[in-house]
């Protein structure tokens, strides 16, 4: 009785936030499931709409918007979780043993992140503006201006691989993130196994072969979670940069027409719960293992 | 990585990396650094340089020079037209992240120091909540919050009441986290030796936990400040034409084609004038936020 009195007050304070995580949270991914579970393809209906199954889950393959919107979240999620990735560790080694006015280079690579997208979007969709030649702005006139006219492309337009150059101003505002958790990582490898590793006769790169690069998969894993789940999502890039053009189109923004423009809910809950699944499947792992890791400390 | 770590980093780092091969590695890497400033600043220029330009210099082969005539011509048209969702936007973020960071404070005292059986799935549950893309309970909570909103007589949907709840409920996770994470630095004793004094939960909280919180209050005020003042998947799906707030009323000028370069430029300047004096002015506080995003380690 005494334990219970020691420990009931602080589940009582909690109890708002347990209510309303289970009621937004829980309950409402739960509904969205069941949503697109059934053939409520018209929002104006009052009917709740029938039970179909796994119907929507499938027939959405044989659309092709659909699979042209998973084949752009692909490219866009290789292009930038692999770039933000790259930028943001090579940033952090050049910083890692100090540099002269450190803090002045962090905080240029990463004021980006205290902006939205929305407006980054507004100065990236100038500077990958898809005019060429005399008509170029943006970049596309930089190429021109350094004799590069070769280099001159559609930009987010070009139709095999525009999703790539959606990713640059994604990279751009997320790789100096990764720098600060990179460069955390750095400064947690203890000096004296560096040094331990050079007594031992290791080179200088035989120590972050051996030495540092091991010690960073924990924070290179923080980092590929953090940047897949954003890139699964993305949203407000690709409006901010190219509206609702098909050409540019991912789950997020299908899901936001299907929803707007199509008014067909059950159609944009099947869309959201692929999003929910394709983040689910490596951040409810993560989560499990990073909390038997917590135990475990 | 703990944010703690991170904020430590800094200050315990080599301040003179002498040892390595010299001065000329050192060079090499303050050139890259210096090169990837530039490269990062790019769009900043951009923004500057085409906001302050008459429309008579808006033509593509003076796309990257300076203006010949400074105007802040641009600037007022912006402003204008972009000042309601400015207003919404402060009527938002401001509560928002007040009632963020005071359920943050109840919710990481409880699960750091006054836990309960169970406490620990709770938390990874609650955890989950953060990762989830939104888009996955998007359509149940629009649906929701008109009935909701039918039954009690009050707005919600497409008001900004009903954005405030939704930030401050999907934003429980994170604050839950940040002052979890600084509440387990509090030495168990000191609560401890409140208990034996006879001070319950509450009073303990008020007299030994909240007059240490401050920093922990200032990353989370900014944290939630920050991501409501940016957000644009909430607003876009809640909100109604009157209280946009500014990403919504930014892409709605910018995507038009009638705005000229230059006041999509300076809009998205106006835009993001509040977060940008909050990162210049308490940057530290805001990569603490970015930190406990990555979890601990």
């Amino acid at each position: 009785m005494t334990r219970v009195r020691r420990w009931l007050p602080g589940l009582l304070l909690v109890s708002p936030s347990i209510i309303l995580i289970a009621v937004f949270v829980y309950g409402l991914l739960g509904w969205n499931f069941k949503l697109a579970m059934t053939d409520k393809h018209d929002e104006i209906a009052e009917i709740p709409g029938n039970f179909v199954g796994l119907e929507n889950f499938t027939g959405i393959w044989s659309e092709e918007r659909w699979g042209l919107s998973v084949r752009h979240a692909i490219v866009f999620t290789v292009v930038f979780v692999g770039g933000a990735l790259v930028l943001g560790w090579l940033l952090a080694f050049l910083m890692e043993k100090g540099i002269r006015a450190e803090s002045g280079f962090r905080a240029v690579y990463l004021f980006p992140m205290a902006v939205s997208f929305i407006a980054t979007g507004v100065v990236w969709r100038w500077l990958m503006n898809s005019a060429t030649g005399e008509q170029a702005v943006g970049l596309n006139r930089l190429f021109h201006y350094a004799g590069l006219d070769f280099l001159q492309w559609q930009w987010f337009r070009d139709p095999d691989w525009g999703m790539a150059a959606m990713a640059i101003p994604a990279i751009w505002q997320m790789s100096g993130y990764i720098m600060a958790l990179f460069l955390a990582g750095f400064r947690g490898v203890p000096e004296e196994l560096r040094e331990a590793a050079r007594v031992d006769g290791c080179s200088e790169w035989g120590v972050y072969r051996h030495v540092v690069l091991p010690m960073l998969r924990p924070v290179t894993l923080s980092a590929l979670i953090i940047l897949g789940h954003i890139s699964l999502k993305v949203f407000d890039l690709v409006v901010a940069v190219s509206g609702k053009q098909i050409i540019t189109d991912v789950p997020a923004t299908f899901m936001w027409t299907a929803v707007y423009d199509s008014h067909d809910p059950a159609k944009g809950a099947t869309i959201a719960s692929y999003i929910v699944l394709s983040v689910a499947v490596f951040v409810v792992p993560y989560l499990i293992w990073d909390a038997r890791k917590g135990k475990r400390s | 990585m703990t944010a703690q770590a991170a904020e430590k980093a800094p200050r315990t780092a080599p301040a003179a990396p002498v040892r390595d091969k010299g001065r000329a590695g050192t060079w090499v890497r303050l050139v890259l650094l210096l090169l990837f400033v530039l490269v990062f600043l790019i769009p900043v220029y951009v923004l500057l340089v085409t906001s302050f330009k008459p429309l008579t210099e808006a033509d593509p082969t003076q796309a990257w020079n300076l203006p010949k005539v400074w105007t802040t011509e641009a600037w007022s048209v912006a402003w204008e037209k972009l000042e309601p969702g400015i207003v919404n936007s402060f009527l938002l973020a401001v509560p928002g992240s007040l009632i963020s960071a005071a359920l943050g404070a109840l919710n990481g005292y409880v699960l750091s120091k006054w836990r309960f059986p169970g406490a620990d799935v709770l938390f990874t549950l609650f955890l989950f909540g953060m990762f989830i893309p939104y888009q996955g309970v998007m359509i149940p909570l629009v649906q929701l919050m008109v009935n909701v909103g039918d039954t009690l007589g009050v707005q919600l949907y497409g008001g900004i009441p009903g954005l405030v709840l939704a930030h401050v409920v999907y934003g429980i996770p994170i604050c839950t986290l940040i002052f979890r994470n600084y509440y387990v630095t509090i030495p168990d004793e000191l609560i401890e030796a409140s208990r034996v004094d006879g001070a319950g939960m509450l009073r303990t909280l008020w007299s030994i936990v909240l007059p240490v919180s401050g920093p922990a209050f200032a990353v989370v005020i900014i944290w939630q400040f920050t991501s409501m003042w940016n957000d644009f998947l909430f607003a876009v799906f809640l909100t109604g034409p009157s209280s946009w707030p500014t990403t919504v009323m930014l892409n709605n000028i910018a995507g038009a084609v009638t705005t000229p370069y230059s006041q999509q430029m300076a809009a998205a300047i106006l835009a993001s004038i509040p977060t940008m004096v909050i990162y210049v002015l308490l940057g530290r506080f805001f990569m603490r936020g970015l930190m406990a995003g990555a979890l601990k380690g």
